[in-house]
């Protein structure tokens, strides 16, 4: 009896100090969240992919013959000394035309992208490169959506930066707009340039 | 010149803040009339200051003043003034201008209307507010300045988001921060007391309507930014367990929870340490929200203005708030004594009950939303916490809770006897039976919606019952029963009203359990049978607003063959914002809505999206009831004059 007597009035003395617990420790966890975005190493909006930090699967694409372009497969990725954005595009789709200025603008910078032309009739390709501009260094014509699936795209338009060994790095699902490009893509390239 | 003015009118509050958040203190910590005396006029003063600040940035946005930065990055000349107006809370710096001077609003009517308060009381609770005030005006002075120049002015703005444009998200933000703040006027109550040491039943005469008051609005401002994301987003549904609308809900939780144990304090001075927790808890909650919100770590399709830098000064404000008024709770709580004692089986115990299950449900809500956010920081996993979690973790919570709703109304205070309101409200009992059964019979195997609507007539029943059972039904004669109904207090019929109107929400809610829907692609001329009705797609042509350009689709719906009604979805572009809105047509019955979303125009045909959503208005229209209750309960005699309990017992004492 006096035991218990003795016990309650330190539990509920704990029990007190549990809504400052929980407040101190989630006012840390985000303390740690907000450093993280400012330094890159926290991104609630980036959407994971099984393949960051891995290999593309194999492929082998056949090119659209009209532009003149080279045909894309996967041993071309690891081709070059610096990092490459491979970009998952459509004529039909309409954001694809919003972040097309900022592929032309990549291109400008020297930055190679690889084309993949997704479900796609070659003649409406070819008339949106020919309207908008080629950005494209390569491009593949991925018409039953295969590679797509393999790489488990979310849907066009979608972008994935690989670094100089062909590893994929970062993936963005979606248009790149103004904004992604110069907060993400920029320091990406600077990153995985060095 | 305008803006400049409202900049000196935001530093003059902000050193308005300073004063009230100390002489007052000081002041009742010693007993110094005059300065206590002086929280009222602050008060007053920071509100007029605020309102100043705030009229000079809607006079910005009106006169489409391309100097101020702000109104370059939201507004454009050719937008609609209405648009205009609205758009000066439409972004961050114009949003926490709106919160300050709602947070003034609310310190200055406890400085107007509380002069029947004990004099220490109502300077603490201003200094309270003071001190919140001034964080924020620190946080809009230092990090978000809504008055900045910009030199050589641009020809025209940048444009508003175009989701914004629109009237259900103006008049959103502001009953949502109107409900926010609300809390912090019942938290400031609860600091003082803290302060004090005393909690009594004068102070839960003034927790309940502040409570009550933030209630109704924040109810309101859920209810239309869940209308808005039916008729705006296009998805066809009204509440995607999103993370931003959980940081309103999250508050709504315990909020509710708090509205009913301050009528425990009110009635009984029962649960006080509890109340008080709650009341820290419900604000602490609001600024949880406006937190993950505003800096960027949620992953949420509704944030629109997100700064690390400016998330580290709201982190900094929450915890001088949050930690110092746990810390102050921890220190002082135990010395409040509970004075009125009841037994389980009680209207106290039934509120009891109630406050467990909001706490759980709202315990789950919040796990559920920052669990994504502490595995990613944790262990760089990333997950999403869908609907499925929260439908299934708060549903078997949420059933309970509505069984207890009718019951706990009709029980005496301090000893009741389950047996006989059981048998007061059987009818009730077999009118949900009735409908879970009818459901089943008609609707098919649809359990969750038969639950559904059997709750929802169990929560009407029971309010009819309860209001019946007042007025004497069935133990006096008729005309009797009418004048006694009519004789009530005001807050049992409010009470009556909220939870019928939680009824009807929960009947919106299950009937768009049943809700169908269809995916066609048709060509021009061409039709589709759907809900009963045919569906013929008429024509698709282009239309230009004011500043958008759209596809617009003519569909007639026929019954029968005669025509019902003709709709017209349509796709906005804003060329400003390269932007895509979808504009659903929604035809209502109030007993179904058709919902028509017009989709991709691909090789001649067009894809339409058809929704049938039974019952889909009563949702909001639910919402709009329990906020009705509420305010028919703050009109309330006992709350309109206010008794001056406390300082009879202080003259006694």
């Amino acid at each position: 009896m006096s035991e218990a007597t003795a016990k309650k009035p330190s539990r509920r003395k704990l029990l007190i100090y549990a809504p400052l617990a929980v407040a101190g420790v989630a006012g840390l966890g985000f303390w740690a969240m907000l450093r993280g975005l400012q330094d890159g190493s926290f991104d609630p909006r980036g959407v994971p992919s099984a393949l960051i930090g891995r290999h593309p699967p194999q492929f082998t694409l056949p090119g659209l013959d009209s532009s003149g372009l080279p045909p894309l497969a996967s041993n071309d990725l690891r081709s070059f000394d610096r990092p490459i954005i491979v970009n998952f595009w459509a004529s039909w789709c309409v954001p694809c035309i919003i972040e097309h200025p900022q592929l032309m603008a990549l291109q400008r910078q020297g930055v190679p992208i690889l084309g993949v032309n997704y479900k796609d009739r070659p003649a409406d390709a070819q008339t949106f490169l020919t309207r908008h501009g080629n950005p494209f260094l390569r491009l593949g014509i991925d018409v039953p959506g295969r590679v797509a699936i393999d790489w488990g795209v979310y849907g066009v338009p979608e972008s994935y930066l690989l670094d100089r060994e062909g590893v994929i790095r970062w993936r963005w699902a979606g248009p790149i707009t103004p904004e992604v490009l110069s907060q993400d893509i920029a320091p990406l390239l600077r990153r995985w340039g060095a | 010149m305008i803006p400049e003015l409202g900049h000196f009118a935001l530093i003059l509050a902000a050193m308005l803040s300073i004063a009230q958040s100390s002489l007052p203190m000081i002041g009742a910590h010693r007993a110094d009339a005059r300065l206590m005396g002086s929280a009222a006029p602050l008060a007053l003063a920071g509100f007029l200051a605020v309102a100043t600040a705030f009229g000079a940035l809607m006079w910005s946005y009106a006169s489409n003043d391309t100097t101020v930065a702000n109104v370059v990055a939201n507004s454009h000349s050719a937008k609609p003034m209405l648009f205009k107006l609205t758009g000066t809370w439409g972004n961050h710096e114009g949003s926490m201008i709106l919160w300050v001077m709602v947070l003034a609003a609310c310190s200055a009517s406890v400085a107007a209307f509380g002069r029947r308060l004990p004099s220490a009381l109502q300077a603490r609770v201003l200094a309270v507010l003071g001190m919140i005030s001034l964080g924020f005006l620190a946080f809009i002075i230092l990090t978000s300045n809504p008055f900045e120049r910009v030199w050589p002015p641009p020809a025209d703005g940048q444009g508003l988001n175009p989701l914004l444009q629109d009237i259900g998200l103006a008049i959103h933000p502001p009953l949502l921060y109107t409900g926010y703040v609300g809390y912090a006027v019942t938290f400031a109550f609860a600091v003082a007391a803290l302060i004090e040491g005393r909690v009594d039943a004068a102070w839960g005469r003034w927790v309940r309507p502040w409570s009550l008051a933030a209630w109704s609005f924040l109810t309101m401002g859920i209810a239309i930014g869940s209308w808005w994301a039916y008729y705006e987003l296009g998805w066809g549904g009204y509440w995607f367990w999103d993370p931003v609308e959980n940081a309103s809900l999250l508050p709504w939780l315990a909020g509710t929870a708090l509205l009913h144990s301050a009528i425990v304090v009110e009635k009984r001075e029962a649960l006080k340490i509890w109340t008080v927790l709650l009341a820290l808890l419900a604000f602490a909650l609001s600024l949880l929200g406006t937190f993950l919100v505003r800096s960027g770590v949620l992953n949420s399709v509704h944030s629109f203005a997100s700064d690390p830098a400016r998330g580290i000064f709201i982190l900094c404000l929450l915890a001088i708030y949050i930690v110092g008024a746990f810390a102050l709770f921890a220190w002082r709580a135990p010395s409040m004594a509970p004075a009125g004692v009841f037994s389980p089986m009680s209207r106290e115990g039934a509120i009891v009950l109630n406050n467990l299950l909001l706490c759980s449900i709202c315990a789950v809500v919040l796990v559920g939303t920052l669990y994504p956010l502490f595995l990613d920081l944790l262990t760089d996993q990333m997950i999403s916490v869908g609907p499925p979690f929260f439908n299934a973790a708060v549903g078997p919570l949420a059933l309970p809770l509505i069984m207890g709703m009718a019951v706990g109304p009709m029980m005496a205070w301090k000893r009741a006897a389950l047996w006989p309101v059981l048998q007061r409200l059987w009818w009730a009992a077999c009118l949900a039976l009735l409908a879970f059964i009818l459901t089943l019979a008609f609707a098919g195997w649809h359990v969750l919606s038969a639950l559904g609507f059997a709750a929802s007539f169990w929560l009407l029943g029971g309010a009819v019952a309860d209001i019946a059972d007042r007025s004497g039904l069935g133990r006096t004669r008729l005309a009797n029963v009418f004048h006694r109904a009519r004789g009530l207090p005001r807050s049992a019929w409010g009470a009556a009203i909220a939870h019928a109107g939680m009824g009807v929400t929960i009947l919106g809610i299950s009937g768009m359990g049943l809700a169908t829907e269809k995916l066609v692609s048709v060509p021009p001329g061409g039709s589709t049978q759907f809900a009963g009705y045919e569906w013929r797609l008429e024509g698709i042509r282009d239309v230009t607003g004011p500043n958008f350009t759209a596809r617009r689709a003519t569909v007639t719906v026929l019954q029968d063959g005669r025509v019902l009604r003709v709709m017209e979805p349509s796709k906005r572009f804003f060329p400003l914002g390269r932007t895509t809105t979808t504009e659903a047509a929604i035809h209502t019955n109030l007993v179904r809505d058709l919902y028509l979303v017009l989709g991709e125009e691909r090789d001649g045909e067009a894809v339409l999206r058809l929704h049938n959503n039974p019952l889909a208005p009563w949702i909001w229209l639910g919402a709009g009831i329990m906020a009705l209750g509420g305010a028919l309960s703050l009109s309330d005699r006992r709350i309109r004059i206010a008794a001056p309990a406390r300082h009879r017992k202080e003259a006694t004492a």
